[in-house]
């Protein structure tokens, strides 16, 4: 097997008031899509962050190493660093609302990193942006260029931001919830179009979302973050069809669908009893305050992720000695 | 915000915000300061018992030549020391006289327009801007010369042109809070105008009219002391402004007859200005969290 | 094209809403000038020694201040109609030459003190929020805060002082050296010496003003969604500054440049006596102390519009500015 384009090994990022991501690990293949999985507080945005080197200056990335295209993100010096963000890894948030400046056309917008990092004449760039516009459907494109944000829907705002962010053909986008503030309807189509850019750029996605319904559709791998922790890692099917860990079968409970398998939870959803501000302060597995099956060990040291079958992953260890009992059971 | 701070607010509101404000180490030396200012503002009869404009010793005495002038004297031979204890209290009295005029002026003002809103709103909108379209330093000294200047003159002519300021930020403060739920609380029980008012919309009103009045006075006394500089200030009073005024001619030689009540001034206003911006950060942690 | 119709747009209406303003003044002013005791008549006759009742009365019928007060009123408006703002009977001259002659000066000192305010405080304010909560911030703000406390006049004084009598660096007073006959560059050279003083006299306040509100701003902007995509664009920090973040910051700093106006032209007034600069402030003094009304009527009148005018310009600058900006 070759090195993964992205490597997160050991991942550990502290505030002065706590330590919201601890001991995370994932790796991202070329061109594959990783899906982050998580409510909001489980620290997958700031994940997303910390690859960017983007998170506030309290925060602290102790431990653990970012390894990009094989180099350690973490040790590049700030200037280094600058040159792969937007070019190499791009970025797109949550809110596209406010992620883009009010005063400055999205033509400019778009134009800046092209400039920025191809050197493109104004002209030039201008140009380029109108094509790319084009290619995340954008309809008038050479009229939206120089449309200011606030005359654009959420959904074609989202859509200038996706153009910004694969401008440079980037080996990696993250994309940060990308459809949570869209319309329903609007949703499928922005993740499609995702979707066809990594396929016609050839670049990997990653997809941070609290939505596990959109997981099966768009995304090759799954990685189910809880405060801050990885919990189960596995390829989406599978962690669809057969949830290990209680967590991810608590979510899945939980989750409406958008896609077709829906035998799944055709019983009414039910939720996770407690909250995921329980785990302040759980000195051991941050889930047992809301697990069913949690027993006394389980209190006394986090779980690390430990691979099941190849590809597998699961912190869990109660239900990974379950998982064995049956397997012995079976090959017996 | 929640509910419950909207009906329960002033007691751990104001609490907190004390307890911010005593702890703001800039805030105490500032206030010390201004306490130190008043004590010799009252105590100025017995620290100088002689009138400040008196001739007293020999003209222009520098600073440490004569030790029973320690601020030296000026041109008329008047004691500069005399002048700025008694100076104080022309700056204090005209400060906190002309800041409650104004405030007064501007909170029913700005409460009846925001409260009321619609013509009146209009209205009074109106005149607040045609106050703020003319400079006000312009207005003030007109409406000094036209009424003789007195103390009395010149408090009420700063505060004709500082009421403007507080009834915009009492006009918005009410235009926000009369639609919240307390409010409406207060009109279902039939509460009249003038009740829900004064005693139920201005006590959460308040915060931000404390800030600006500690500012608003320290404005008052920079608007005074111009006044007494450019000769129109009470002429049997001294004040630091009419010192600076007055020993203008001889700057170039005895500076330090300029410069000592200016700092005076600069002090006091310093120290008001000290206090306004702890009383900000005190009564709105959520910006101050920035700092 | 929709840019402009968009400013045209935004242009309109502030000039509607300035019209009942502007004859707002006229009437409070023009009202509260009657109230004073005495007129100009009174003053040319205690200067002159003793006057008889019927010099005093042959004065008054002259100025036209033998009329009821509202007679008075509508005969000031209707000569105001026609651009016409009277005659000054101290000076004998009319009332807008006398002010056309001072107005340049003033406007020059103002523009100077409004540049030095907003390039300083910009930069100011700029310097403290990047470095918010640590010592450069810390020592910048107690700066600014004394800025914000110090009395134009004095600090005046004090800099004629150090760069006048002390350094010898700069003129103490006047706009120009008189006979000295100076052309071309070093004519403008000898001028701008003679503002420098006097614009940051009167700057001083403002660019504490202007800095503290820039901080407030740039720290609001710092926080925005916007600047962080910059950020992951991976733009320098000098142009997130620049582009995204300072841009944004001037919206809420230049909405106030229009009030500040009338509060500069105030200061003027003082400043200009300090430096003895012939402008409009020093005029206003003249004629208050001359009780020439007619003048200072004008001169309050020419710095409410002047004030106008500058809130219009604001208004179009931000629409300009932030694209969002609509006629409601």
């Amino acid at each position: 097997m070759t090195a993964p384009l992205l490597d997160v090994s050991n991942l550990t990022i502290r505030f002065p008031t706590g330590t919201p991501v601890a001991d995370l690990g994932f790796a991202v293949g070329e061109g594959e899509t990783v899906a982050v999985v998580g409510e909001s507080g489980s620290g997958k945005s700031l994940t997303a962050l910390a690859i960017m080197r983007l998170l506030p200056r309290t925060a602290r990335t102790t431990s653990g190493g970012i390894r990009f295209q094989g180099r350690d993100l973490l040790a590049l010096p700030e200037p280094e660093m600058r040159r792969v963000r937007g070019r190499k890894i791009a970025m797109i948030f949550q809110e596209p609302m406010t992620s883009l400046n009010p005063v400055l056309t999205i033509g400019k917008q778009i134009a800046e990193v092209l400039r920025l990092h191809e050197g493109l004449s104004s002209e030039a760039a201008r140009k380029r942006s109108i094509q790319l516009l084009d290619l995340v459907r954008v309809a008038d494109p050479h009229l939206r260029v120089d449309d200011f944000p606030h005359r654009l829907s959420g959904g074609m705002r989202q859509r200038a931001m996706i153009a910004m962010a694969v401008a440079c053909g980037p080996k990696l986008l993250i994309a940060d919830e990308p459809t949570t503030a869209l319309d329903v309807t609007i949703q499928a189509q922005v993740l499609d179009l995702l979707d066809r850019l990594r396929r016609e750029l050839g670049m990997a996605l990653v997809l941070i979302t609290h939505d596990l319904g959109i997981v099966g559709q768009w995304a090759d791998r799954v990685v189910v973050m809880y405060a801050g922790r990885g919990a189960e890692e596995a390829d989406a099917t599978r962690l669809l069809d057969d949830p290990l860990h209680p967590y991810t079968r608590g979510l899945l409970a939980a989750s409406p669908r958008l896609d077709a398998r829906l035998h799944y939870t055709a019983g009414p959803l039910r939720e996770i009893p407690g909250s995921i501000a329980s785990a302040l302060g759980e000195p051991g597995c941050p889930f047992v305050p809301r697990c069913p099956m949690a027993l006394p060990t389980c209190r006394t040291k986090p779980p690390p992720l430990e691979e099941i079958r190849p590809g597998r992953l699961i912190a869990c260890p109660p239900t990974l000695a379950l998982e064995r009992a049956d397997a012995a059971a079976v090959g017996r | 915000m929640t509910t419950a701070i909207e009906i329960a607010p002033q007691p751990e509101v104001s609490g907190r915000a004390l307890r911010a404000f005593l702890r703001n180490p800039a805030a105490m030396l500032a206030s010390g300061f201004l306490v130190f200012v008043t004590a010799v503002a009252f105590a100025a009869p017995l620290i100088y018992p002689e009138d400040p404009l008196s001739m007293v010793a020999r003209p222009f005495l520098w600073p440490g030549q004569n030790p029973q002038f320690p601020l030296g004297s000026d041109s008329l031979g008047r004691d500069v020391a005399a002048g700025l204890v008694w100076g104080s209290r022309i700056s204090l009295i005209i400060g906190i006289a002309a800041m409650a005029l104004g405030v007064s002026i501007g909170v029913v003002i700005g409460a009846t327009a925001g409260y009321f809103g619609g013509r009146i709103d209009d209205g009074l909108v109106r005149l607040v801007e045609i106050f703020q379209t003319t400079p006000s330093f312009l207005m003030l000294i007109v409406l000094v010369a036209i009424a003789e200047p007195r103390v009395e003159s010149i408090t009420v002519g700063i505060a004709l042109v500082t009421w403007p300021t507080i009834a915009r930020l009492v006009r918005a403060e009410f235009r926000s809070l009369r639609e919240k739920d307390f409010v409406t609380a207060a009109r279902g029980l039939g509460y009249g105008h003038l009740r829900i008012i004064f005693i139920e919309i201005l006590p959460n009103a308040l915060p931000p009219i404390i800030v600006t009045s500690s500012v608003i006075v320290a404005s008052a006394i920079l608007m005074e002391s111009a006044l007494s500089f450019m000769g129109l200030g009470d002429p049997n009073r001294i004040s630091w402004g009419s010192m600076i005024g007055a020993n203008r001619e001889t700057l170039r030689t005895t500076w330090y007859l300029t410069a000592v009540p200016g700092v005076a001034i600069v002090l006091t206003v310093l120290a008001l200005n000290m206090i306004g911006d702890a009383l900000n950060d005190a009564l709105n942690p959520r910006l101050s969290a920035e700092r | 094209m929709l840019e402009g119709r968009r400013l045209l747009r935004v242009l309109r209406r502030t000039v509607i809403q300035a019209v009942p303003t502007i004859l707002g003044i006229v009437i409070l002013n023009f009202l509260l000038l009657k109230l004073a005791p005495g007129d100009a008549a009174d003053v040319m006759a205690g200067e002159f020694g003793a006057a008889t009742e019927e010099t005093m009365a042959m004065l008054r019928q002259r100025f036209g201040l033998d009329v009821p007060v509202l007679q008075q009123l509508l005969a000031y408006l209707s000569n105001l109609a026609q651009f016409s703002l009277g005659q000054s009977p101290r000076y004998g001259m009319p009332v807008s030459e006398l002010i056309g002659q001072r107005l340049p000066s003033t406007l020059m000192l103002m523009g100077m003190a409004l540049a030095i305010a907003f390039g300083l405080g910009i930069a100011l304010g700029t310097a403290m929020a990047l470095t918010a909560g640590r010592w450069p911030d810390r020592l910048l703000s107690v700066v600014s805060l004394i800025f914000y406390s110090v009395p134009g006049f004095w600090i005046g004084l004090m800099l004629i002082v150090l760069f006048s009598v002390k350094l010898g660096w700069l003129p103490s007073g006047g706009q120009e050296t008189i006979g000295a006959g100076l052309t071309g560059f070093d004519y403008i050279l000898d001028r701008l010496k003679h503002m420098i003083l006097p614009a940051t006299s009167l700057a001083l306040f403002y660019v504490a003003i202007y800095g503290r509100l820039t901080r407030a701003a740039v720290l609001e902007v710092a926080s925005q969604d916007y600047v962080r995509t910059a950020a992951a664009k991976g733009l320098p920090p000098l142009a997130i500054t620049l582009r995204h973040i300072v841009r944004n910051a001037l919206l809420p700093v230049t909405t106030l440049a229009g009030i500040h106006l009338g509060g500069i032209l105030g200061g003027a007034v003082v400043v200009e006596t300090v430096y003895s600069w012939p402008g409009l402030g020093r005029l206003a003094f003249e004629s208050v102390m001359r009780r020439d009304f007619n003048v200072l009527l004008g001169v309050l009148l020419l710095s409410s519009f002047l004030v106008i005018i500058a809130n219009t310009l604001v208004d179009l600058l931000h629409a300009w500015l932030d694209p969002r900006v609509e006629v409601r």
